[in-house]
């Protein structure tokens, strides 16, 4: 698959009632192409360029959806050229993370893999191999789309996105930043640069599980979970993010909270996963019937939540 | 005597011929060909399933810079092309008139200077419709007072066919001591070649001569009907089929593309390509089986199955277009006796119009064998359960014993050899079958599902002898023409096109085999009807059956008359010299003999008197029967409980498609007509919703297999030759699609049986199955 | 009225320059303005990989960049893989081990499978399955492509233990 939504793929279908015309898959239209070399410029360029203009990152969701002419920006800012947007480390309390760092980047990091291996999970769930050397972690949370699987895991987080503009930088947190299908806090003069995460320390653990029909296709469902234990027993803190059962990214928030405090019983995980499930809101498509996804939110989140438990103690997997 | 390793022939592993261009990148696929001048059509195609078209505008892409020409449906009708022939003889629409009958129908060409402005134009062009009702179930198409999508017609109702002795097999069902019947949907789904359709149509009104290169398995018979509805006459006709990125039986048909590119170029002077975007190709070519079955069997208590009987809805979209053969309108389902030994059958059909695009049987079918094998392969399991007798042991109990061969059929056909109980054993053996069976008890008693799928299918392939078999007249012989070089190397020309199985590697070998001329000595050609004889084409397991039959028959024919030019040379009688391979010697003077190749030079320059100069023969090959390739195939399936996920654990495959010419390539056949019938079990199906929506239309929504959920194919054989193939080779391409789908969803089901579970349609979703876990309490949380 | 830009792009090692649409597809830069037909296209969704080539050393699906886009930088395409008459190891493989029938997907299979191969020089069965999982292959049912790809994995380890240098790139 590639970023794309089943939503989006749906879209085809509305966009064929809307449209006099079909029969375009393979062909953008026209637009002018910019390669600002720094940040500042690329922002003037935004700035400057109209309301339609877009920033190209990795474009594997942007370029497929200008083929299919669902979208046709008249600029395209291509801010691959601009240095420095490219790096995963953790300073002053944060675990941070460029805007154009790619999708291979996070799925092979060792930092990641060590501390915080639930990014690794959801970057090695996108799409495929050679889809994931170009598109990027900031594309791919900017794009916004409710089944794309690192805007669950940033919920999980508590992530935060850092927004630049000529302004200077505000930031905007996780649970602001996904408004809707495709529709983030982003202004049309902002871009993202920087994804930060609180940096973590011994007794933090999290997952993210994706049930897929095929490798690399968009998620029937998926789960992310974060969860801090004290002591080996007790939840401190726990993060639930979900992926393709709303029009956005959903943060399983009375889950979360139900957690803390809990210690892991099979009796609290299944509490905590029904909760998941109740903040979800699936619909019916190709991917399966509303009620399976619910279900399956259940599932996984029991699952992740296992999982998770097993990487803050110290466990295998 | 020429040694095996020079040779190569029949059973010989070789590496393929074809390949030193491919892996490098330097095939020849239609898009790669480039044209002085070449223009580029797209289309316009339907939002709608079913609209009368109220008016075209395309002003405004006629005035975008670079656009050509458009073409409209009323263009073509003054030529006469707005409807042409099926390969069913009924008729389809290349670009319509008054209205479209299917979402992604082709509605307005648009020719320009290249893809780009093309593309361009294709948004300019402004189409006003007024929808119409939609049909696209085929029950309801079939009900009284249903919309009418085919006004020609008057009715939804394209034509019933029935097969089998009704009363005698309703009174088997009546005499029964079980009787089992269950509903089988055989979805609609796509053959998905990796690589479009599309063509090169290149018109020369100076000599009013067509080429036309197109992504094409039958280029012969295309001609043919491209002149009686052209009316440029077949000489002047030239189909060039060049590489083939994968057919599957979808580049049997014609397209509109073909004709509307045909007409750009007679139209603009230039030759004019056209490429379908993958999202056009998914949901407006042809499509595979879309069939609804209702199967029975009876049987006695002690598990001896009597009688099967299947009543079918097919829906064939808005034209019947199935490339079948003429008298066969639902194909050869008549095989749906399958193995076994059975009194009597009965099957009936009965075929719908619907708003959808048409087609039938593409996919690697072999003509509807897939839908028969699926039906009776999945009903021996029902009853299986139902008595609570093991599916394998069943299928031991009732298969047609080897010395029965060649044996006739319920409904009709003898087939030609078999040995089945050997080829289940051999899977039963390999595969580990009783403590398979084992295991799923100790895992039942601990939570854990597991099932076991066993399929032992009949192919019929190799269409097929002339009494019986024709395409709109056309009889489906196959054939081969070679010609010795003087210097003793040879060129072979043929009348099917191979789309990836390897013709240029296995015809060589056979050739080789039968003149003793080493196959790196061979060139094969296929594909240009300006050179290559004419045949019937590469679809339905066919090429080997019949085009390799030609190939020995015609080698055969240079043979005898090597033998004349080597009793010539050698001074001996023709009776008194013998054949080994590569020479003629002889008898009892073993070194006095002539190679092949110095035959071939004599032939053209010491030809014997009273002989034709020369060394080559053609040959049309009129098979005298089909051939049965047949298999049993065991599927090890692991359910998750709770997400009702389905893991394929192993699969082996026991193929017996007679004697092999190369062993490597058979494989390669079973092995990826394997994953094709993975695909089928699990993820691929073309839906539509009331309103004609197509869902499934593109790569991102019609899912076919990748690397990582393709099971690792076990593979194995059994070789019981055909008696009446020259070679004793039965075809194979299709084995393995027709055979495993079965195999799968026994393997599923069997996992469920226990708790009462009969029956999942494909494709198995895990949804399905966990729908059948809820019901059956079977479900877990996590 | 179509605006073009000036494009330098090395491919295969030779310097190809050129003046395009911003919107060109790099693979209709590849197929059309440079005729390297090898990198062919399968779908317009990503999904398919057969116009998988190499980007500055890394695979990328050619239908889904833009030609502008590999301005100033390196393309390798299947044309590019064998020095000459000398084949890529990943080609012998393909070729021995029967790893191809109609050869659509092939170019994009082998540059997906050297990339693999760059990164990992032990590759498990499961790991050189996900490393192929964004190119389909209609033909093969896998098995003989993971043959092919485990043969020159072999080769690859051989040709680096005798110094050699390997092709392509």
């Amino acid at each position: 698959m590639n970023e794309l939504t089943h939503k989006q793929s749906q879209c085809i279908l509305v966009s064929l009632r809307l449209e006099p015309v079909r029969g375009l898959h393979m062909i953008p239209a026209s637009f002018e192409y910019s390669s600002p070399k720094t940040l500042s410029e690329a922002i003037s360029l935004l700035e400057t360029s109209g309301s339609d203009s877009k920033i190209l990152a990795g474009g594997q969701s942007l370029i497929p959806v200008m083929k299919l002419r669902l979208g046709s920006p008249s600029r395209l800012i291509d801010i691959n050229n601009i240095e420095g947007l490219n790096y995963i480390r953790e300073s002053d309390g944060f675990l941070r993370i460029g805007a154009l760092t790619r999708i291979v980047d996070l799925e092979s990091s060792e930092l990641l893999k060590k501390k915080y291996p639930i990014i690794n999970d959801a970057a090695s769930h996108i799409a495929d191999p050679t889809v994931r050397n170009l598109g990027t972690a900031g594309g791919n949370v900017s794009h916004a789309d409710p089944a794309n699987d690192l805007p669950a895991a940033m919920l999980a987080l508590s992530a935060e996105f850092v927004a630049t503009s000529s302004g200077g930088s505000r930031v905007i947190k996780a649970k602001d930043f996904f408004v809707d299908a495709f529709t983030t806090a982003l202004k049309h003069e902002e871009i993202l640069t920087e994804i930060r995460i609180p940096q973590f320390t011994v007794g933090n653990g999290g997952a993210y599980l994706k049930l897929e029909k095929r490798v690399g296709d968009f998620a029937i469902a998926g789960v992310a979970a974060q969860i801090s234990v004290t002591q080996g027993v007790t939840v401190a803190k726990a993060g639930i993010g979900l992926t393709a059962v709303g029009s956005s990214a959903i943060e399983a928030v009375e889950a979360e909270q139900y957690l803390i405090g809990q210690t892991l019983t099979a009796e609290a995980i299944s509490t905590a996963s029904k909760l998941a499930a109740r903040a979800s809101n699936p619909g019916t498509d190709l991917r399966g019937p509303g009620e399976y996804k619910r279900e399956m939110i259940i599932v996984l989140t029991t699952r992740a939540l296992k999982r998770a438990y097993l990487r803050a103690t110290g466990g295998a997997a | 005597m020429a040694t095996e390793q020079v040779i190569h022939g029949m059973g010989s592993p070789i590496k393929r011929k074809e390949d030193p261009m491919l892996i490098r990148g330097r095939g020849n696929y239609v898009d790669d060909i480039k044209l002085p001048g070449m223009l580029f059509l797209d289309f316009v195609r339907s939002p709608y399933a079913h609209a009368r078209i109220k008016s075209i505008n395309a002003e405004k892409a006629k005035a975008l810079p670079g656009v050509v020409a458009v073409i409209t449906g009323n263009d073509l009708k003054g030529l006469g092309l707005d409807w042409i022939p099926t390969l069913a003889g009924d008729k389809m629409m290349v670009l319509p008139t008054e209205k479209v009958v299917y979402q992604m129908q082709e509605v307005v060409g648009v020719v320009a200077e290249d893809r780009y402005i093309a593309a361009d134009a294709v948004n300019l062009v402004e189409v006003e419709y007024e929808p119409l009702p939609v049909v696209t179930d085929p029950f309801k198409a079939l009900e009284k007072g249903s919309t009418i999508i085919r006004e020609d017609k008057g009715t939804n109702h394209i034509f019933h066919w029935e097969v089998g002795d009704k009363a005698a097999t309703d009174q088997l069902f009546k005499e029964a001591d079980v009787t089992v019947k269950q509903d089988l949907y055989y979805p609609r789904i796509h053959v998905s070649y990796m690589e479009t359709c599309g063509c090169v149509a290149d018109f020369n009104s100076v000599e009013g001569h067509l080429t036309l290169y197109m992504t094409t398995q039958a280029p012969h018979a295309v001609r043919t009907v491209a002149a009686l509805v052209t009316k440029i006459p077949e000489n002047k006709i030239r189909i060039v089929s060049p590489d083939i990125g994968g057919g599957f039986g979808g580049k049997v048909y014609v397209y509109p593309g073909y004709v509307v590119a045909t007409v750009g170029s007679i139209v603009s002077g230039c030759p004019v390509k056209w490429i379908n975007d993958r999202s056009d190709d998914q949901p407006s070519t042809a499509f595979g089986r879309d069939f609804h079955m209702r199967a029975e069997l009876a049987a006695k208590k002690d598990g001896t199955i009597l009688a099967v009987r299947i009543k079918t809805i097919s829906d064939h979209g808005a034209f019947h277009g199935d490339a079948n053969p003429t008298k066969f309108p639902v194909g050869l389902f008549s095989i749906c006796t399958g193995s076994y030994d059975l009194k009597n059958a009965f099957a009936e059909v009965d075929a719908a119009y619907t708003n959808k695009p048409q087609g039938g049987i593409t996919y690697r079918c072999s003509f509807r064998v897939t839908e028969a094998v699926y039906a009776i392969e999945r009903m021996v399991d029902v009853l299986a359960h139902k008595i609570g007798m093991d599916p394998a042991e069943l299928r031991m109990k009732n298969f047609i014993p080897k010395e029965k061969f060649p044996y006739r059929s319920a409904l009709g056909w003898t087939y030609d050899s078999g040995n089945y109980r050997d080829a289940l054993k051999k899977a039963m053996d390999k595969i580990g079958y009783a403590d398979l069976r084992k295991e799923q008890e100790e895992k039942r008693k601990k939570g854990e599902l597991m099932g076991i799928g066993v399929s032992s299918f009949t192919e019929i392939v190799g269409a097929g002898p002339s009494h019986d078999f024709d395409i709109l007249g056309l009889k489906m012989f196959d054939s081969a023409e070679i010609r010795i070089h003087p210097t003793g190397k040879v060129i072979a020309r043929f009348g099917t096109k191979s789309q990836g199985q390897g013709h240029a590697t296995t015809y060589a070998q056979i050739i080789a085999e039968e003149l003793g001329i080493p196959t790196d000595d061979i060139t094969i050609e296929e594909g240009d009807t300006d050179t290559a004889p004419y045949g019937l084409g590469t679809y339905a397991s066919r090429s080997t059956p019949v085009a390799g039959a030609a190939a020995a028959m015609a080698s055969r024919k240079i043979r005898d008359k090597a033998k004349k030019i080597a009793a010539y040379l050698l001074e001996a009688r023709e009776e008194d010299l013998a054949w080994e391979r590569g020479r003629f010697y002889v008898k009892g003077s073993p070194d006095k003999g002539k190679t092949i190749q110095e035959i071939a030079f004599a032939a053209y320059t010491n030809h014997p008197p009273g002989v034709e100069a020369g060394l080559e023969a053609v040959d049309y090959y009129d098979p005298p029967n089909m051939t049965f390739p047949f298999g049993s195939y065991i599927c090890v399936v692991d359910i998750d409980r709770a997400t009702g996920e389905p893991k394929v654990r192993r699969f082996l495959a026991i193929d017996d498609c007679g004697n092999i010419i190369n062993p490597l390539i058979v494989d390669g056949q079973i092995q990826g007509a394997l994953a094709m019938g993975y695909g089928t079990a699990f993820m691929e199906e073309i839906k539509y919703d009331e309103e004609g929506n197509v869902f499934g239309g593109n790569f991102m929504d019609y899912l076919i297999p990748s690397a990582v959920e393709t099971p690792k194919w076990e593979t194995d054989k059994t070789i019981t030759p055909s008696p009446h193939h020259p070679l004793g080779t039965k075809g194979v391409g299709e084995s393995a699609t027709v055979g495993s789908p079965a195999a799968f969803v026994n393997a599923v089901v069997d996992a469920l049986a226990h708790a009462g579970v009969t029956h999942i349609d494909m494709p198995l979703n895990p949804w399905k199955i966990r729908k059948a876990l809820e019901e059956k309490g079977l479900a877990i949380e996590s | 009225m179509v605006n073009k830009m000036h494009i330098a792009v090395t491919v295969n090692g030779k310097d190809r320059e050129a003046d395009v649409e911003p919107r060109l597809l790099l693979v209709h830069f590849l197929r059309e303005n440079l005729s390297l037909t090898g990198t062919h296209i399968g779908c317009d969704t990503s999904n398919c990989g057969a116009c998988t080539v190499m980007l500055n050393g890394m695979t990328v699906k050619s239908c889904t960049v833009f030609a502008v886009q590999a301005n100033g930088k390196k393309v390798t395409t299947v044309e590019g893989l064998a020095n000459g008459a000398k084949l890529h190891p990943i080609q012998e493989g393909f070729w021995e081990k029967h790893g191809l029938q109609c050869g659509y997907c092939t170019p994009g299979m082998m540059m997906a499978a050297v990339a693999l191969l760059q990164k990992n020089q032990n590759p498990t069965e499961e790991e050189i399955r996900r490393g192929i999982s964004g190119n389909l292959c209609r033909c093969t049912g896998y098995v003989k492509i993971v043959e092919a790809i485990q043969y020159a994995a072999e080769k690859l380890k051989e040709t680096q233990q005798q110094g050699m240098e390997v092709p392509a790139r």
